[in-house]
């Protein structure tokens, strides 16, 4: 497949997955590989310690920070509450909004994402999805707002969130995973929800961390220790691949494996390696 | 600082924190194995849905918001030890509160019927840590057990399960509730809301009826203030208390060992210490050999001839060149932790998915696994 069809499947990406398993990394090399392939990208952050700054610096990769209490200032002034938009985000009244109406924070970061999509300013959009267990209500959050607030601008605003949804050529979610038994599992849980509940496009999976390499020989003169190391390589290895050919046969996705890189938690250097590799395989991918 | 033998020893209640998928619920799980199985009466709280922890018990059911016993656990025929499990609702649990600080059955009930209350309950961010923190405070008043593990909320930062209880009884002291009250105390029975122009607010952008759940949900609540004031300060004062002991869980991974360096200075900033730290998932080390003289060896078996033992010097350079990025990305919070309180758990051959995980888990926490040279 040719790069510039890969990244021009959906405008807005939204990379999911569980805490742990590098959603931030492969934000980071979905930006770096469609900035090298020449698109205008912008990466979005949501929450946390901002890092997608320093990963991309020099990238060509614009980088953004949204966050809810912002998104949601901004959406009062907007809706011509200024004056009193400031008192509430001082008085942490915005607590309380977000109480009333769950979801509101999610929405209106959502309906930032929905107006940088409709901007044509960036041809393609990775957002750094919310952590842990947070992905899927976030997503959600259009439906359950739909069937609390029966009226006003809110409302207006998760109908057109859901409208971008439903439509795989403005919107996809990448699902992140790694090759281990748990966080396999959980994809495949994450995958089923998003699909049945959401109505959003899935991606292909992308595997992070992946040993890849060919078996370790076993020589007979080696020392215990040598084979002790080369037995247990291969023992991962054999285990990674038994894991992805499971993910494989239990969803119907591509699978796009990012390989795990000698250093421990990936830094702005490493990111030009990872983007080769993820490169190369869209190549090999059936257009 | 001290080892976990005598952290499990000496303390009620050991908490397990750290950033989102590097172990905490394992590690909690395997502290709580080897303390009952060293005699203690112990119960282990999860926040994660996952079905994971039940797995690992053999408890087919499932764990629930009350305490399980596991009968899968082979303790010695004379031991007193016992090992129960449970998973925290924080719904479940916030329920409880309310039904207790009720001035009347009827104000429960309107309470817990309100849609903003169940949205408190189940949504608002704090309510999990809060709840954690409660349960925590309950099992450890219950006569059953004389230890309690419990792994915190996987949130960004991990002192809001320190904060939470104070963070949750300002929410509900919350300068709005009495903005909401004021012509209740009036002797008005149905609020003018177009007079307050923050209301009219929130009502134009969240709509009518869920505000008037709003206000309908402080109003019912009027009177129960002090009770959960002085519940959330009892349950914060046991956080901070010497009965209870902060275990930091780490993966080798820059972000994971910055999280824990940065719960490790709030702590002490809180006048509260790290009682152990715990590195998870560490690459195994084989032999003494570096890995500038394993890929010298590997070149030396090139050069011999013999391609085989050179892929398996390979292989050993390769695995200690990761061993040793990794001991480097931990290097500053080893440096800050005593020696004997740092915990290094090696990446297993397979999923820790069953009790005989667990238990090598425990072995790496409590034996006498040897460190890194």
């Amino acid at each position: 497949m040719d790069s510039l069809q890969f990244f021009g499947a959906a405008r807005l990406v939204i990379v999911a997955g569980k805490g742990g398993v590098g959603k931030t990394t492969v934000t980071a090399v979905l930006a770096h590989a469609a900035a090298r392939a020449g698109l205008r990208v912008l990466a979005v952050e949501l929450e946390g310690k901002p890092v997608l700054a320093d990963l991309l610096a020099g990238s060509g990769a614009e980088v953004v920070t949204i966050t809810a209490p912002e998104a949601l200032a901004d959406y009062l002034d907007a809706h011509g509450l200024k004056r009193v938009s400031k008192r509430l985000a001082t008085s942490g009244i915005i607590d309380v909004v977000a109480t009333a109406a769950p979801g509101i924070d999610d929405i209106v970061v959502l309906g930032k994402l929905k107006q940088l999509e409709r901007l044509d300013v960036h041809d393609l959009i990775v957002v750094d999805g919310p952590a842990a267990g947070h992905a899927i209500t976030f997503l959600l959050s259009a439906r359950g707002l739909l069937d609390t607030v029966r009226g006003g601008p809110i409302k207006t605003q998760a109908e057109e969130v859901l409208e971008m949804f439903n439509d795989p050529e403005r919107c996809q979610v990448i699902l992140v995973t790694l090759p281990e038994t748990t966080p396999i599992n959980e994809l495949i849980e994450t995958a089923y929800s998003v699909e049945e509940r959401v109505g959003v496009q899935l991606g292909p999976v992308i595997v992070n961390g992946v040993d890849l390499g060919d078996t370790v020989p076993l020589a007979d003169a080696a020392e215990a220790f040598l084979r002790e190391a080369a037995d247990f390589r291969n023992h991962r290895r054999g285990a990674q691949r038994a894991e992805l050919e499971r993910l494989s046969s239990d969803l119907a996705l591509t699978q796009i494996v990012l390989p795990q890189l000698p250093v421990a938690g990936v830094a702005a250097a490493d990111l030009p390696a990872l983007s080769i590799a993820l490169l190369e395989q869209i190549a090999t991918l059936a257009g | 600082m001290s080892s976990l033998g005598t952290i499990v020893d000496e303390a009620q209640i050991v908490v397990s924190c750290g950033s989102g998928g590097v172990g905490k619920t394992t590690a909690a799980a395997a502290i709580a194995l080897h303390a009952a199985a060293s005699g203690k009466r112990v119960v282990v709280v999860t926040i994660d849905p996952a079905r994971r922890l039940a797995d690992a018990f053999g408890l087919a059911g499932g764990l629930t918001n009350e305490p399980t016993r596991v009968e899968a656990l082979e303790v010695p025929a004379s031991g007193t030890g016992e090992l129960w499990a449970m998973m925290l609702d924080p719904a479940t649990t916030f329920d409880g509160l309310v039904r207790q600080y009720a001035t009347t059955p009827e104000r429960a009930e309107r309470i817990l019927a309100n849609a903003f209350y169940r949205n408190i309950a189940g949504a608002l961010s704090g309510t999990q840590e809060y709840m954690a923190a409660e349960k925590l405070y309950q099992l450890h008043r219950d006569e059953r057990f004389d230890l309690v593990v419990v792994d915190t909320p996987p949130t960004r930062n991990a002192l809001d399960f320190l904060d939470a209880p104070a963070t949750l009884t300002r929410f509900i002291n919350h300068r709005l509730f009495r903005l909401m009250m004021l012509p209740a105390r009036g002797g008005l029975k149905v609020l003018n809301i177009a007079a307050q122009p923050v209301l009219r607010t929130i009502g134009k952008v969240v709509g009518g009826d869920v505000l008037a759940d709003a206000i309908a949900f402080f109003q019912a609540f009027e009177g129960m203030e002090s009770g959960f004031r002085d519940r959330a300060d009892a349950v914060a004062e046991l956080l901070r208390s010497p009965v209870t002991r902060y275990v930091l869980v780490a993966s080798a991974r820059h972000d994971t060992v910055e999280e824990a360096r940065f719960f490790a200075a709030r702590l002490t900033e809180t006048g509260l210490a790290v009682a152990a730290v715990v590195v998870n998932r560490l690459q195994p080390r084989f032999g003494t050999t570096s890995a500038a003289d394993a890929m010298a060896a590997a070149d030396v078996a090139s050069a011999a001839g013999d391609t085989d033992l050179a892929a398996m010097w390979r292989n050993l350079a390769e695995l200690r060149a990761l061993a040793d990025a990794e001991e480097a990305v931990i290097a500053p919070l080893v440096a800050e932790t005593d020696a004997d309180s740092v915990h290094r758990v090696p990446l297993l051959d397979d999923d820790v998915h069953d009790l005989g995980g667990l238990r090598a888990i425990a072995r790496h926490l409590f034996g006498t696994a040897p460190s890194p040279v």
